[in-house]
Parts: C-alpha cells; structure tokens; sequence
C-alpha cells in the first residue's frame, strides 16, 4: 500500500524552485506599505498584503503536501508502478483500440515550437499550429470521405455531443422543428443516448437483428415525421459489419433524419470503406484511438467531428483556412452552433495524430485497418471453441465471446477477468455490449504479435479450464496485483472522496 | 516496413490458415462491394521517422514560441513555471499509455493519483467533493451549470459579462441545447454590475438598456465614476450582510415569473479582466434569492485569495491549465469542477473512491458510477465518459511540488510583478488606468495615443509576445488591452516590455 503524498508531509520541506522577488522594492516605494522583513520573503508577504483588500485574502492557507523532490519523484514512480499500459503488456479491450502508442509522436508534441505556443497569439505567429488543424481536417476529410471537420472536441463522447448539435441546427436552419428523436441501436456505446440527450434530443432504441446488425423492421417502425437521425457504429460494438448500411441509410434519408457515424471502430476500415460513402452525413473519430495517441490514464482525447457540405455551416468556430500562402482561423461563421470548448481543441493531441498519419502513409494505414481485421479473426478462432460466440461471423477488427452457462461453478465474465491480471494481461471490455450475455469484447489491434496473441489465447483458455477444476481459485482472483478484489460497494455506499488528514 | 506492426507475411499466413480463408480480402467480404475505396486514399506518403522528425521541426519553426519570447498574454491561459520534475512524472508510460480505469488492482497509481488531485482541489478550493476532471475550464463551467439547472428545476441562469468571453460561449452552446435561458450581466468598472444582478435575480430587469449595452459603463464612466473604498462593485458587505440600494436600480420591468426560475449565479474571480470580485456578497445575494452560486476561479490565485469554500458558493469550476500544464496552443488543459457534498449525485464526469480489498488494505475505485453513461445511458447526467487524467495528473505533481509554500510564493511573485509592471506602463503616460480595483496577474489598461495591435507588432519586432486586444471580445472596450504577468517574468523583462510598448521607446 503507497502511502498517500499527504501522509509524506512534513513542515517546512520544499522542493519548489521560484526566482526571488525583483519587483518588491519598487512596489514597496509606491505603496508605502508597512514594515518589511530583510529576507525577500517577509517583502513578498507584505506585497501581497498591500495589493489586496483584508477581506478578498484567503484566510487559511491550502494545506498541500510540504515534500522534497526526492519525495515527489519516488511517490509518483511507485504509483506508476502499481498502474498498467500499453507499454506494460497486452491491453486487448475492446472498443478502445489500445495500440501501441509511437514515441517519435511525444518527441514532436515536446518541441517547444508547438507546446509553448499561447491559444492567443496572433494568427501570423502561429502558422505552425494553424497549418497542422488545416492539413488534418484535409487528411481526415480523405480518410472518412466527409467534406469537413473540426477538431474542437476534446474526446469521442464530446465529438457526438457537437455532432448532435449541428444535426440539430441543420433541422432548425430548415424550419423543421418537429425532429426530437435520435435512434440509437440497442448494441450503440452508452455515451450514444447520453450525448443525444444531452443535446435535447429524446433516443429511441432499435434492436438488433440476429446477425447482430440493426433490424430493418424495427428501424422502419421507428423512423418517422419526428425522426432527427441515427447514430450507428459500423463496424458495430459486436466487431460486425453492417452488410445492410445502405438500405439503413436510405430509410433514414427518406424519412428525412440524418445518419451519424460514430467512429469508434475506425480502425477496421481505414484505406478500405469510409462513412462518407456509407451514406453518413455527421462522423466523429477518435484519435487516441484509431491515430494512436495515448489514453493518458482516461484523457486527453480528441474528437474530432466531420461533415457533409450541407452541414459545414453548423460546424463549431473556428476553423482553419488557408489562401496558399498564409493559415488563418475564421471566426466568422454565423450559423455555427458555437463553441464547444476554449480555444482549437486537444492540440497536443491532434499533432501526435498528425504525426502518426505522416508516418503511416495512405498504404500503411490500409495495413493498419488489414492486420487488425487479421488480428481479431485469429484470435477469435483461437478462442471460439472454449466460449460461446454469440455471433459466429467474420468479425471486424474485434469480436464478443460470452462466458454464459456456468451456473454450476458460478464463476462470471468478471471472474474470468480479474484471474486474467494475474499473468500480466489487462482483461477485455467486460458486460458490454448489454446485448451479449456477460460478455467479453476483444481488441488485439494491428500492433500486437502473433506470440502475444497466442500466449494470450492460450492464458484465457487455461483460466476457463481453470473455472471448471478450481473455481475459487478463479473467484477470488486476483492473486498477484498490489491489491486484491476491491469493494466497489463499499465505496459508492460510503463514499470516500478526499482524504482527510 | 511498418514498424509498428509486427506480422510478418509467414505469420499473416499462419493466421489465415487457422481462421480458414484464403487472403486477408476475403476478411472483408461483408463490406458490400460498391462501398469498397479499392484504392489508396489520396494522402502523402508515409514518412521515415528522421524525415518525419525534420518535418513537424520545421512546421514548429514557423511559430512563435513562449519558450524564447517573454509572454505578456493570458487571457485564460498562462505560461507559469511548470517543474521539471512534473515532465518527468507524466512521461512514466504506465501512466500515459493507460486507459480509464476499469480495473483497479492495476491502476491503482492512477486511481490514486486522481484521489490525490481530487483531494488537493479540494483544500484549494474549500470545497468538499471534487470530481476526476473535466476537459477545460469552459466545459467544466457550462457543466456547472448544467449541473445547477439539474439539482433546482429551474432553467434560467445567470452569467457575469466578468466570466471568460469564450467561457460564456461554451455555455451557451451547451445552454441553447437544453433549453435553458441565458442572461448575461454587465459589467461595470471592471466588475460585475450589482444593480443588474440584484435586478435580474429579483425577477426585475432595468427597462431600457439589454444585457448586452449594459456592459457599455466599463471603459468611458472610469473617469467620471468614483470608485470607493478600493473596490468599484456597488456592493456594500458589512459582516456578511448584503444591502442594496433598490433605487439605483432605476425604471423597472416585471419579470418576477422568470426570476423565480433562476438556477444559478455565474461569476469568476479573478474575472477576465484580472480584478477580483466580490465573490462574498455576490454568494450571498444569489442565496438570498434562493440560487445556487457558481464560482469560476484561477487555481493559482486561491493561495492568496479566498477561495469559494470560505464564501460559502456552491460550485467551483475552472481552468487547471496553470498548474504545471503547458499552453500547447489552448489544449490540452484540463477543466476542474467542484462543490458542496449535497451535490456530488449531480455531479458529472469520473469520480475516484477509497475503499478496501478483501484483505482490508486500502485501495481506489472509480465510484459512485450510477451517475454515469455506461450506466445510465440516456438518464446519465451527462454524456462524459474520460477526464483529462494526465494534465489532472501533471496538476497533482505540480501541487506536491509547490507545496503550501511554493503555491503561495508563486502567487505572491504573480501579484507584485503584474503591479509593477501595472505602475510603470502608467508612468510613460501612454497609457490610462481603466478599473480602479484590486487584479491578479492580469490588468486593463488603455493605450492613448496607439493601437495596440500597432504596440503588439512593435513587441513582437522585439521579441516579445504582447498582451489581447480586448475589443475584439469586448466592443465598447475601445484600445484596451489585457496584460499578463506571471512569476516567470524578470523585472528585465517586465522594463523591456514597457519601454517597447512606448513608441519611440528603445
């Protein structure tokens, strides 16, 4: 157990450094303000003293750790330790897309000349920065087949948020004001409903057909006069691609909504389809997913939402033009939805995606989407003889088992998992899609190896076999992490959110 | 041939031949043939990592970097001295390349680092939940605020022309969405308008003049209005009571009907134009009215200013960009967002808990999930599924860093470098006072005889990065412009600033 850092305070530690104070005396002169110690210290003080009213002054100080670097640097070394990335071993959870994550693209976002560069700075001293928002949203563009983007949304979930919001101004533009309901398919991830009420939109549930794709008489009973759009994945969250995306499009369109992709799983299908041939009018991608920047331990992210010219007026301001010769931002965009965050969105991120596209090249992201596709094929028929495969179709770049029928032993999906950190693999997405029976959703990505892949088959094959002959061994698992099984009943019951000293 | 990725055409062989098919093609074989790209997208070609690397070097030459360039400009976001040992920290790759995390007996470094940052908020806040983080400052505000239409029932809000102008966009994007009403109060010498608030928040509004022109008082009424007792609000506190002169409010309509409605009010401290507000008595005139108060704060100010637990706000939300969190040209940063224990149910976004294992050792999970979309789908209380763990992450280790002392120290360096600076642009008598208040790192002022975007090419000329000109947010506010100055900044600098920004000046 690590301690906490405030546990390592001790008065009057430091490891801060701060030039001293060189503008106090002036001040001092200027405001004649009381007695002053000889130290630059007691100066600062009495500064501080002087330039704000009593009754604005924080009374108590904050209590923050008082801790020497050393400190600092071994605290947070031991709690890197007690976490699990990409770079610690397989991560095949499914729906995130965890790849490996290109050092070359921290280098770049670490030079000086984008990571120091101020949001503010006048359009001629950012040329840089602008001319890399202007030749993504073109890169994007291609690699989606929609006619613009903008990269202002922080994260998937936000990217879904503004591509409501502009499906909705494009309905009010028009005078069609009836439109309030957004379907979602029963398999969608659960920020889908979420994000379309967030947006004012009430969402409709469609179910799935047997061969996991949307069921198109269900979808034809839902469309109607007040049909806003469906937001669809595809490949879906089964890893399925929907064959009948087409005939799903047009029932759609002809009842007047419009289609958004969320493309979550764009690492299937880069260099071989694209949703703006689909039929899809609103797309968003997630860039620490598909374009391989890092999770950072739940964000930044970056999401960056692409549309059909019809659509490009709504999209959020600004967006980065460019006349060949200077990178302009246009702020002039009356029929925008506005602004979703500050400033151009995660930069930082976007860049390393840029970086990572450079890298790859048109036929390397083909090879992408093929080896990741290929990866999850393998894998599936390495492990579909040992659980259930709900849907026994060639998967996409990943697939769902189900561990179902063991009522006997009573081991669960969950068990399955947390026996699996034992041998340094973080598990697969668990209990999602809700449509799948205590599910297991699988990813490899295109970055992992044929040994990793087997070694990790040949793990959760043993565990199952392990569920049969030793299930509390399995139940009780894990044995070999920081920490055992933790009460998560407990902690919502009783909720502990801060520490108190 | 692609480094990062492993197979090799035996292996891809292998594999095909255990899943059964002939070529990785006919994986793909649901994809209907009419929407195949069959060909190569039309991008540049892939890129060696030395000519990559000289690539993205010489589009970043093609910026200015605050790196080499003194910075005057804030505006929201501030070029602080961020520790070395804060890069160190959040390049340890298990934590970068990490996901959220869903299992916690191998993200307990995360998990605890977040209980940590939520914690620190916390005692820099004064407030008592905290959550893991959101993406920016004018995301976290707007969720604020939904947050505060969530927890009264009421759909009417009201926002300071005193928040971030880009703040107050962000909200109403959001608002426009959830059908809530928006209403925005002037400004008036430098701070937010009492009159105006306590008109608003009474269900009467004064006739004549919108919420926008009312703003109109900032620049010109400087002069001519006698700002007392150091602060310029209107406001008058004694011992934590609220007194209003209803007189001054002027010509009044009825809206009593909407008044009622009021979920929240928005104010920010120090506000964008660096003057600190009277958070105390606006609290408690928001409370008085039975609303909720929501406080926008600067995280490295609340070492020297009250902090919004002390006021006695509700909510507290804003931009954690300044702790130790590079500009990265406006992202990423990382949004905070803070409140009263009675609402953390309505709180969005991840939280952290403690809890124990099976063997009782203390440990960390994600909690209180019900709130949440995976969980709740449509009825979520928002649709958020990440925080911005690593920024809330390099907060953490820049607050370990700094430390009670180093934070206050800090803020303390910010004060009398940006007063100083303040002093002597006033001296050259180019330039005229515009609030008569008490600021934070940042200041108004007036250029006489000048356009600042002129004086901001000259410093450019001169290397440095020159501060916002404000009438591009703000139209009344004619050749204002908004400086910054942070603890980085020498008083060499700060002399060489000046004298540039003088015409003629050396």
């Amino acid at each position: 157990m690590a301690k906490l850092i405030f546990e390592m305070s001790r008065p009057g530690r430091t490891a801060y450094s701060l030039p001293p104070c060189d503008t106090a005396t002036d001040l001092r002169d200027r405001k004649t303000a009381g007695q002053t110690g000889s130290d630059g210290k007691g100066a600062q003080e009495d500064v501080a003293c002087s330039l704000i009213p009593e009754r604005f002054r924080r009374k108590k100080d904050a209590e923050l750790p008082e801790v020497s670097e050393v400190d600092v640097i071994r605290h947070f070394t031991e709690l890197s330790r007690m976490n699990h990335g990409v770079d610690n071993g397989f991560y095949p959870l499914g729906s995130c897309t965890m790849k490996y994550n290109p050092k070359v693209n921290e280098d770049i976002a670490a030079l000086e000349g984008f990571r120091a560069v101020h949001p503010y700075q006048a359009d001629e001293t950012a040329q840089g920065c602008i001319q890399i928002l202007y030749e993504m949203d073109r890169m994007l563009k291609e690699i989606t087949g929609m006619d613009r983007f903008s990269l202002q949304p922080a994260a998937g979930a936000h990217g879904e948020l503004a591509g409501l919001m502009i499906i909705k101004a494009y309905h009010d533009y028009r005078g069609d004001t009836g439109r309030t309901k957004i379907i979602v398919p029963d398999s969608a991830h659960g920020t889908n409903p979420a994000s379309a009420a967030m947006a004012g939109f009430e969402a409709i549930e469609v179910k799935s057909d047997e061969r996991g794709g949307v069921d198109l008489k269900a979808l034809k009973a839902a469309v109607g006069p007040d049909t806003a759009g469906l937001m669809l994945t595809n490949p879906n969250t089964l890893g399925l691609f929907d064959e009948n995306i087409k005939e799903i499009a047009r029932i759609v369109h002809d009842a007047g909504g419009l289609l958004y992709y969320d493309g979550a799983n764009a690492n299937a299908i880069m260099g071989i389809c694209r949703p703006g041939d689909m039929g899809f009018d609103v797309v968003h991608l997630n860039l620490h997913k598909t374009f391989s920047t890092p999770h950072g331990g739940g964000g930044p992210g970056s999401g960056p939402v692409g549309v059909k010219k019809a659509l490009e007026p709504f999209l959020p301001t600004p967006l980065a033009e460019f006349d060949g010769k200077q990178y302009r931002l246009d702020h002039d965009r009356p029929l925008s939805i506005g602004r979703v965050r500050s400033f151009y969105g995660n930069f930082g991120v976007i860049l390393r995606a840029y970086a990572y596209i450079r890298t790859m090249g048109p036929d390397g992201l083909r090879k992408v989407s093929e080896n990741a596709v290929l990866n999850a094929n393998y894998l599936m028929h390495r492990l579909k003889d040992h659980f259930d495969l709900p849907y026994d179709r060639t998967c996409m770049h990943e697939f769902v088992l189900s561990y179902g029928k063991h009522k006997e032993t009573g081991i669960r999906t969950l068990d399955i998992a947390k026996r699996l950190l034992d041998f340094g693999f973080h598990p697969p997405t668990v209990y999602f899609p809700l449509i799948v029976n205590e599910a297991l959703m699988i990813e490899p990505t295109e970055t992992e190896s044929l040994e990793t892949m087997d070694l990790f088959a040949d793990t959760l094959i043993s565990i199952a076999e392990e569920a049969e002959k030793d299930p509390e061994k399995v139940k009780s698992a894990p044995h070999r992490t920081y920490v055992s099984r933790l009460d998560e009943v407990k902690a919502a019951r009783n909720p502990v959110l801060v520490h108190m000293d | 041939m692609y480094r990062y990725i492993p197979n090799t055409r035996e292996d891809q062989e292998k594999m095909l031949s255990v899943i059964g098919v002939g070529s990785i093609e006919e994986l793909f074989s649901d994809i209907p043939e009419d929407l195949r790209l069959n060909r190569d997208p039309e991008l540049p070609a892939g890129m060696p990592e030395p000519e990559l690397t000289a690539h993205m070097r010489s589009i970043a030459s093609k910026n200015v970097s605050t790196a080499d360039h003194p910075c005057f400009l804030g505006a929201g976001a501030y070029d602080h001295y961020i520790p070395s040992v804060v890069g160190h920290v959040i390049s340890r790759s298990e934590f970068y390349t990490s996901y959220t995390p869903y299992q916690p007996e191998i993200s307990q470094g995360m998990l605890q680092a977040i209980f940590e940052y939520q914690t620190m908020i916390c005692r820099l806040t004064g407030m008592d939940v905290s959550n893991a983080s959101m993406y920016d400052g004018a995301t976290a505000l707007a969720e604020a605020a939904l947050m505060a239409v969530r927890s009264t029932g009421r759909d009417r809000v009201l926002v300071s022309r005193g928040v971030h102008p880009q703040y107050r966009e962000v909200l109403k994007t959001y608002a426009a969405n959830a059908g809530i009403e928006i209403v925005e109060i002037g400004i008036s010498c430098g701070t937010t308008d009492h009159d105006e608030l306590l008109a608003a928040l009474s269900g009467l509004e004064s006739s004549g003049q919108s919420n926008m022109d009312a703003g109109t008082a900032v620049p010109g009424a400087v002069a001519a209005s006698k700002a007392t007792g150091g602060t310029a609000t209107g406001f008058t506190t004694t011992g934590g009571t609220v007194t209003s002169d209803m007189a001054t409010v002027g010509t009044v309509t009825d809206r009593t009907a909407k008044g009622a409605g009021t979920a929240a009010v928005i104010m920010q401290s120090p506000n964008f134009f660096g003057v600190i507000e009277d958070m105390e008595a606006a609290t408690a005139l928001a409370h008085e009215h039975g609303t909720l108060s929501v406080a926008c704060v600067d995280p490295i100010s609340l070492a020297v200013i009250q902090p919004p637990g002390e006021y006695g706000a509700d909510i507290a939300a804003g931009d954690g960009q300044p702790l130790g969190n590079p500009l990265n040209y406006g992202g990423p940063h990382l949004g905070f967002l803070a409140a009263k224990q009675n609402l953390v149910r309505k709180m969005p976004g991840r939280i952290v808990g403690q809890t124990t294992d099976s063997e009782g050792r203390r440990g960390f999970v994600l909690t209180l999930q019900a709130r949440e979309q995976h969980i709740r789908r449509e009825k979520a209380v928002s649709n958020i599924c990440s925080n911005q763990a690593l920024n809330a992450l390099a907060a953490t280790v820049y607050l370990s860093v700094m430390g009670k002392q180093g934070l206050k120290q800090a803020a303390e360096l910010c004060l009398s470098k940006s007063h100083y600076a303040y002093s002597k642009l006033l001296e050259t008598g180019k330039f005229e006072k515009v609030h008569d208040a008490p600021f934070f790192r940042e200041f108004v002022v007036r250029a006489v005889d000048e356009p600042v975007e002129e004086i901001n090419r000259r410093l450019l000329d001169r290397g440095i990065i020159g501060g916002l000109a404000l009438e591009r947010h703000y139209p009344e506010m004619n050749n204002c412009w908004l400086v910054a100055v942070t603890e980085k900044r020498t008083r060499q600098e700060i002399d060489a600033f000046v004298e540039a920004a003088v015409r003629g000046g050396r």
